[in-house]
């Protein structure tokens, strides 16, 4: 039973395992500790969370999003050692994106309508709500067998087509729809119905 | 059914697409950025040849140390250390 455990630990792991395995406090102490497998693992917790911010909160142009995320990531990168909170990293990370997008957005207004007094539109508040929740079942998601989490990702996130999702999972095209059905009542058994909003 | 019915389940998801692949293969890069940093500014200080060449022509300079100035997270930071 040791040596299972053992070879369990040895073997290499998906950074999708890895991520729903470890908490937010636990990564940020190893990527403090300079741990890369975790850096990298913390980048792909986040990097959707900043993209949806920065692309669909505030609407930035993809050049600017770019900037943003860019800069969001080496400041986090840079900063972690002053987070008081291991466990807050995330309020952290958006707080920080929100504060780099108006940054962003009021450099853009200056240069375009430097005569009005205009200020720049601010965030969607309902779609920032929207995007807390969307992490967390995105969290509930990373906690599924890797073929539920993929065909879900796959189909709703990434877009893909059932033909384009068969071809990669090697499964009859025809079963694709059956197979999110079933992956989504799992997702949803996940989530539990404490965590649904009707009842927070 | 309200809350997280399927529909609902299936927008969440939706809300977080990946963000592209360049970007968060330089944003997992930075640790490997920083190290080269950190050396290629050590180096400018020490080195008065390299830190001209730096100078005259820092992406150049850059390709020639192997490292690719068009997708390096931290050129603008190496400008502002070195030139």
């Amino acid at each position: 039973m040791e040596a299972a455990r053992n070879a369990r630990e040895a073997a290499p792991r998906s950074p999708a395992a890895l991520s729903a395995e470890l908490s937010d406090a636990r990564l940020v102490a190893l990527c403090r500790g300079g741990d890369e497998d975790a850096w990298s693992t913390l980048v792909e917790r986040f990097s959707r969370y900043v993209y949806a911010i920065a692309t669909q909160a505030f609407r930035l142009p993809q050049q600017d999003a770019e900037d943003v995320f860019q800069e969001v990531f080496a400041r986090v990168y840079e900063r972690l050692d002053t987070l008081r909170e291991d466990e807050a990293v995330r309020p952290w990370i958006a707080q920080l994106t929100r504060r780099l997008c108006i940054d962003r957005l009021r450099a853009g207004s200056r240069e375009v309508v430097a005569d009005t007094e205009e200020l720049p539109d601010g965030p969607d508040e309902d779609v920032l709500a929207q995007l807390e929740e969307a992490f967390d079942v995105h969290d509930a998601l990373a906690r599924l067998s890797e073929n539920c989490r993929d065909i879900l990702d796959r189909f709703f996130a990434r877009d893909e087509s059932y033909r384009a999702i068969g071809d990669a999972l090697e499964l009859p095209a025809g079963t694709i729809a059956s197979r999110i059905s079933r992956c989504l009542v799992k997702l949803r058994e996940e989530i539990g119905p404490e965590a649904r909003p009707e009842n927070r | 059914m309200s809350g997280y019915d399927i529909e609902r389940l299936s927008r969440l998801i939706g809300m977080l697409p990946p963000a592209p692949a360049a970007w968060t293969r330089a944003a997992r890069e930075l640790p490997r950025a920083r190290r080269e940093l950190d050396g290629i500014v050590e180096r400018a200080e020490a080195d008065a040849e390299f830190r001209r060449a730096l100078i005259a022509d820092l992406e150049n300079a850059l390709r020639a140390e192997g490292v690719e100035p068009t997708t390096w997270p931290l050129l603008d930071e190496l400008r502002r250390r070195v030139l």
